[in-house]
């Protein structure tokens, strides 16, 4: 669910708390714990929340909660109701208010330790004797930085400041988490200064409620549960990344490997090349990086052979770079390593490419990856990968991996991918090249390499040109679907012209046909033709149909036009082969194919069967 | 925004919090009225009240709320 993503939606949660609970419960295979909560403060909310995040992991939660601040008392001196729950888990909920004696001016070094030894004794003894009571993990919050500095910059270093007393206290929280198995501590000292310190100590909260500003009680909720799913096995362990504006800037397939921002060079290749680094560094606790990318995998490879880059392809356990739905894909890598979809992470900076994954394959933790100076920060803050232990092994997980996948092969299903276009809610609007757009639909033909059928480079006066030609059917398709205005993303354009015309070639552009060429069209005198000079699209709607659309619209302006014959051409480049048998697919038949792949189609526009399109 | 207003929004507020979608609340409704309504509700109202006007209450708004209409008036002086 969208709401669990970074950041929180609070207000969601909050006001519709029930309504989203009874959804989660209706998930497959939760697995049931029992959660006391043993509070310094008011837990109610914090218990609320901690249920949905839990939910949210697929972990039914029963709870026990101390009396307000009674978490000592609770835990020292047990109560019926606690030592019968028998907890899976023990979350002990703490803030710097339940710190009973802070240094004052007036005290001397010495006892000053005495109280920190003081308020460490009391913690321990604690943990201690809830550990041997319950054998079961237990979860320790951290102390945050309290609500003023008496001292101001002072009260950082000098021993009778209270924020020197909190982190003389934290590290020895620290000590006991490193010399303890089964002890975890939640770090809300991080939660609030992530959170603003002083909005977190917002004075309203504790007085009225005794608790923290209840905005911030969602992210500590998520830490703790980030913990807990980690205890049970519930983390993601593949993050599948896409590549074109994920992990470098621009599209590899039309930039070129030289085009695309990765490195030093630019601030958004610095950008890109500091999220591939921490994405690296991701392996090292055991996270195992894949692709699943809409590019052709020659190029995919290029790419992340980027001499600036710092991921390599043989960092990836798995890369699919292909032109399959992207879900499809990642199926069959979860089916490939046997490992759980739900185990998956599918990090992409496409709103639409999200939306099928998420909407195909539930329990994929889908982030929004909006604005790549935002990427690290959204995947750092959702703890998909949160350790809770380290071994040797996490680090070799990629190896492991490697050897499943080369061991399996498997197939995966598709379901109905009709309907996930009908959800896109896409709208096109098509027209000719009007002065307003004159300077895009050239820039289009300048940059468009892959998707591209005569990759005709036009300036804009040659664009105009088209557009004042009256011989000129001219197409410019905007495509519009729910998460964004796409803008113009495809080109067509072609010239009407006659046998004689075409033995004299059209008025612009380089494209006379050969006579060989003509006399092989086998068209009369009286036919007018329809010559494709221009048909290019944008890869970023690649797969939803936009091609079929301009096919009907092209046609059916044809047709208005009195044309009775479609020439279409298909001339190859390097980049562009994914395009080789556009025209197959549309009822044209062959008429010439040259030894470099320069193929000719012709099509009589009265045998053209309308395309459906999911496209309004 | 005129108090009737409010209190539509008041309301729809209410029945998403007590997960009643039939509960209905007039200015003179008081936590003696909706069962359920304790001093964790109450934050948790005032808590919504604030998300869904983009206000925050003072600490003495919020702790001199004696009914519904309270409320309304509270979020009336805001927006």
């Amino acid at each position: 669910m969208e709401l669990f993503n970074y950041p929180i939606d609070t207000k969601t949660l909050r006001r519709k708390k029930a309504k989203i609970k009874r959804e989660l419960l209706e998930q497959p295979n939760l697995i049931e714990k029992r959660v006391a909560v043993l509070g310094g403060s008011t837990t109610n909310d914090v218990v609320d929340m901690l249920e949905l995040f839990l939910l949210h992991h697929g972990i039914k939660a029963s709870f026990y909660q101390s009396e307000y601040g009674q978490y000592w008392q609770d835990a020292m001196f047990g109560s019926p109701e606690l030592d019968g729950f028998n907890p899976d888990v023990i979350y002990i909920h703490t803030t710097w208010r339940n710190i009973e004696s802070f240094p004052q001016i007036s005290d001397s070094k010495e006892a000053v330790v005495e109280k920190l030894d003081g308020e460490y004794n009391r913690l321990c003894t604690m943990w201690d004797k809830l550990e041997e009571k319950f054998h079961c993990p237990i979860i320790q919050n951290n102390f945050e930085r309290p609500n003023y500095r008496l001292m101001g910059n002072r009260d950082v270093w000098d021993y009778r400041g209270r924020s020197n007393f909190i982190m003389q206290l934290n590290n020895r929280i620290y000590e006991y988490a490193q010399s303890h198995e089964s002890f975890y501590v939640n770090d809300i000292d991080y939660l609030a200064a992530d959170f603003g310190i002083s909005e977190w100590n917002d004075a309203k909260y504790w007085n009225m409620y005794k608790c923290i500003n209840m905005d911030a009680i969602p992210y500590v909720a998520q830490s703790v549960a980030n913990i807990i799913k980690s205890l049970y096995g519930r983390n993601k362990k593949v993050l599948c990344l896409d590549l074109d504006n994920t992990l470098w800037g621009g599209i590899v397939g039309d930039d070129g490997v030289e085009g695309i921002k990765i490195g030093p060079e630019v601030p958004v290749g610095q950008v890109y090349a500091e999220f591939q680094s921490y994405c690296k560094s991701l392996k090292d606790i055991g996270a195992v990086l894949a692709v699943d990318s809409k590019n052709d995998e020659e190029n995919a490879i290029a790419g992340l052979n980027h001499p600036d880059g710092i991921l390599r392809p043989e960092d990836f356990v798995s890369i699919k770079a292909n032109w399959e739905p992207k879900d499809r894909n990642l199926q069959q890598m979860a089916d490939e390593l046997t490992l759980g979809a739900d185990s998956f992470v599918f990090a992409d900076d496409n709103p639409a490419e999200r939306e099928i994954v998420s909407a195909q394959i539930p329990g994929v933790g889908v982030p929004a990856m909006d604005g790549v100076e935002n990427y690290i920060k959204i995947l750092d803050h959702s703890g998909y990968f949160e350790v809770t232990n380290i071994s040797a092994e996490d680090m070799e997980k990629t190896k492991m991996y490697h050897a499943k996948a080369e061991a399996s092969k498997a197939k995966s299903a598709f379901a109905d991918y009709g309907e996930y276009l009908d959800s896109l809610e896409m709208k096109a609007e098509v027209t000719g090249f009007e002065p307003i757009i004159l300077q895009r639909v050239a820039q289009l033909t300048n940059k468009s390499n892959q998707f591209n059928l005569t990759t005709l480079r036009c300036s804009e006066e040659d664009i105009k040109a088209m557009e004042d030609s009256a011989n000129y059917i001219c197409l410019a398709g905007r495509l519009i679907d729910k998460f964004a205005d796409n803008g113009i993303v495809t080109v067509v354009a072609g010239e009407i012209l006659t046998k004689d015309q075409l033995h004299a070639g059209g008025a612009i552009g380089t494209k006379k046909l050969s006579e060989e060429l003509i006399d092989k069209l086998e068209i009369s005198s009286s036919d007018k033709c329809l010559l494709v000079d221009l048909w290019l699209m944008s890869c970023r709607v690649l797969k939803r149909g936009m091609e079929d659309f301009m096919m009907n619209v092209l046609v059916k302006k044809a047709k208005e036009a009195g044309v009775t014959h479609i020439i279409g051409r298909y001339l190859p480049t390097p980049k562009n082969s994914m395009v080789k048998d556009f025209y197959d697919g549309y009822g044209f038949t062959l008429v010439e194919e040259y030894a470099d792949g320069n193929r000719t189609y012709k099509l009589a526009v009265a045998d053209y069967v309308e395309k459906d399109t999911h496209i309004r | 925004m005129i108090k009737e207003e409010i209190l539509v929004k008041i309301n729809e507020i209410f029945q998403d919090a007590f997960d009643n979608e039939e509960l209905e609340v007039t200015a003179a409704t008081t936590a003696n009225d909706v069962e359920g309504w304790d001093s964790l509700m109450q934050m948790n109202l005032i808590e919504m009240v604030e998300d869904e006007f983009g206000f925050q209450f003072t600490m003495d708004e919020a702790s001199s709320l004696k009914n519904v209409g309270d409320m309304v008036d509270v979020v009336a002086s805001h927006v």
